[in-house]
């Protein structure tokens, strides 16, 4: 169903209401009223399948949540050590990119996350999880030496976008993502992705060229932050849950457009409420798509992913 | 201030935001943004939209790129049948698909970009060319798809890639699908470099977001035209994270790019035909045409 037909909250609420009152007509039990009631019913039902604006930009929230875990609460619970690694070699250590080498279900694997702060000092200083291309930098080294040393690598995505600043711009930030994912293109050993919080952007999508993608149930992942669609396309940042509402950032939506392979589960009330559940999950979902993806040469790993992304996007012809 | 070129990129070029001292109103498109000089349409037409006066750069549409830069009747356009569909029933002021309709119209092209075989002094290539006119230069699904099938035809054909850039970005209106049109570039560099061919982007004005950080910066050599805004993040939004502070004049431009290192030339867009025609001879050398003698003009 289109955006322009999806019923709006009030809408609903209007429905319901109409069906309530038709329902406690007890004198009118003619054909007419079972008909409308019929109808109604089927009206509902509909607008229930669809996901509202505010369900949607429910998500929007739990992603953002700041009891949401980040990549080090992953690791912390998910790794049996971990070593991180610091440093591009060229200019600086970006620590909103975690980087680092680990032993991971009893293999040893390399890991790229981004990662916000939790109390005002520490969002400082990860820069609230939006890289300088310092930071995909590291993350290039890493991969590398992942592909040299033949460790499967893991992703963690979670950031509002690369950082729009002008030193940023000035150290190349569109260029160091595009040679991000080329480096993930050409990797030789498996890889898995998975969107644990925000997936905004470039940003995100520079260390997400990977064999499988996944995405965790309150996770979103889109091209544009809802605020910034608004403001573009409204004209109006204050209309983020609008254009959240047209394009739809939600798990389930990537699932449906191909864009992720597996929604991973949460908690039920989100990955905040539980953090060693969520992590459960989230290291299960791994091992299983690290599995899936292991055994394959590395030129047939390479066509396959070549293919998986080949394949994303729409058009007639 | 005055002679900072006009940067706006969402309102394809409408002043206002980057220029405060200049007068309200929409500027003619035929008057220099920089020198304030007006053209006939002629006078730009044999000019290749290059200001007399000042040496600025028009935006150059798609069909006008390509008979600027490659050699009269060389140009055999391949894949313009495809068109974008709506993957998301996008709807924000307007219907997405109403928006399609009205740049098909207004473009006489069937999205942003146009691709085809073609040879540039006389050398063999293939040419893809964006047209900001459509869309903002948006890459969607077609983008992505005609990117890869002009990888794909160079590569089958043992040809260098050339690509003129021109776009703002991602298409929000196919949401996530569009930001899988970055890794789908990617991949498709990937395969082009895998088959040794030779990939020169030309970045114009304005090669900006997510075109900017996937296929056009991975060039073997990457070329840009003057004043053209070449950043991941445009000069209004990079204004806003750094409030007070004052952003360097030539910020994002092409100027700074090639002093920070991340161009290898700018080159007038006079000169861009036989610079580009240079560099495909370095590239194919091997190839029968690079010894045949000049034909008569």
């Amino acid at each position: 169903m289109s955006p322009r037909s999806r019923k709006s909250e009030g809408e609903r609420l209007r429905i319901r209401d109409r069906l309530v009152r038709v329902r406690e007509l007890p004198l009118l039990r003619g054909v007419g009223v079972r008909d409308e009631l019929a109808r109604l019913q089927q009206q509902i039902e509909r607008a229930d399948a669809e996901p509202s604006e505010d369900e949607i930009w429910r998500a929007v929230e739990l992603a953002r949540h700041q009891e949401r875990p980040y990549t080090l609460d992953y690791v912390e619970r998910l790794f049996d050590d971990f070593v991180e690694l610091h440093g591009d070699r060229h200019l600086g250590d970006d620590q909103a990119l975690v980087c680092g080498l680990g032993r991971f279900r009893g293999q040893s694997v390399a890991l790229i996350g981004h990662q916000k702060g939790r109390d005002i000092h520490e969002r400082a200083r990860r820069n609230f999880g939006m890289a300088y291309p310092e930071g995909y930098r590291k993350g290039i080294r890493v991969m590398e030496l992942a592909h040299r040393h033949g460790f499967p690598l893991i992703t963690l995505v979670d950031t509002p976008g690369a950082f729009p600043g002008v030193a940023a711009e000035q150290h190349g930030q569109g260029g160091w993502i595009a040679r991000s994912q080329l480096v993930m293109a050409r990797l030789g050993v498996p890889s898995v992705a998975c969107v644990i919080g925000e997936g905004g952007s470039g940003g995100a999508v520079a260390i997400a060229l990977a064999d499988r993608v996944l995405m965790q149930e309150n996770a979103i992942y889109s091209v544009i932050s809802p605020e910034g669609c608004a403001a573009i396309l409204w004209r109006d940042a204050g209309q983020a849950k609008k254009a959240a509402a047209a394009f739809r950032p939600t798990a389930t939506h990537c699932l449906e457009l191909g864009v992720v392979d597996t929604v991973v589960a949460e908690p039920a009330g989100g990955a905040h409420t539980d953090h060693d559940g969520a992590a459960r999950l989230l290291g299960n979902a791994l091992a299983d798509a690290l599995a899936d993806a292991a055994g394959l040469d590395v030129s047939e790993r390479r066509d396959k992913r070549r293919a998986k992304f080949r394949a994303m996007g729409t058009f007639t012809e | 201030m005055s002679s900072r070129i006009d940067v706006s990129v969402e309102q394809g070029g409408s002043g206002g935001a980057a220029s405060g001292d200049k007068p309200k109103g929409k500027r003619h498109p035929n008057t220099c943004p920089s020198c304030e000089s007006h053209y006939r349409d002629d006078e730009l037409a044999a000019a290749h939209g290059v200001c007399r006066q000042c040496g600025h750069h028009f935006a150059l549409r798609a069909r006008d790129r390509v008979a600027q830069l490659a050699d009269a009747g060389s140009f055999t356009e391949v894949d313009a049948d495809l068109r974008s569909a709506d993957p998301l029933s996008f709807f924000d002021l307007r219907a997405y698909v109403d928006r399609i309709a009205e740049a098909e119209t207004a473009t006489d092209l069937g999205d942003a970009i146009i691709s085809g075989s073609a040879r540039i002094e006389r050398r063999p290539c293939h040419l893809a060319v964006m047209d900001f006119a459509f869309m903002g230069g948006s890459m969607g699904g077609v983008v992505g798809e005609k990117l890869w099938r002009a990888c794909e035809h160079a590569a089958e054909q043992q040809v260098p890639l050339v690509c003129v850039t021109a776009s703002g970005g991602a298409r929000m209106q196919e949401g996530i699908l569009s930001l899988m049109q970055m890794p789908k570039t990617v991949c498709a560099i990937d395969m082009l470099r895998e088959s040794r061919c030779a990939f020169i982007p030309v970045m114009t004005h304005p090669t900006t977001a997510g075109v900017l950080a996937s296929f056009a910066s991975l060039g073997d050599v990457t070329i840009s035209e003057p004043g053209a805004l070449l950043a991941f993040t445009g000069p209004r939004v990079v204004q806003q994270t750094i409030k007070g502070e004052n952003l360097p004049d030539d910020f994002g431009l092409a100027e700074s790019n090639v002093r920070l290192g991340h161009l290898d030339a700018i080159v007038n867009r006079s000169d861009l035909r036989a610079y580009v025609g240079r560099l495909l001879a370095i590239f194919g050398l091997s190839d029968e045409d690079a010894r045949a003698p000049a034909e008569p003009a």
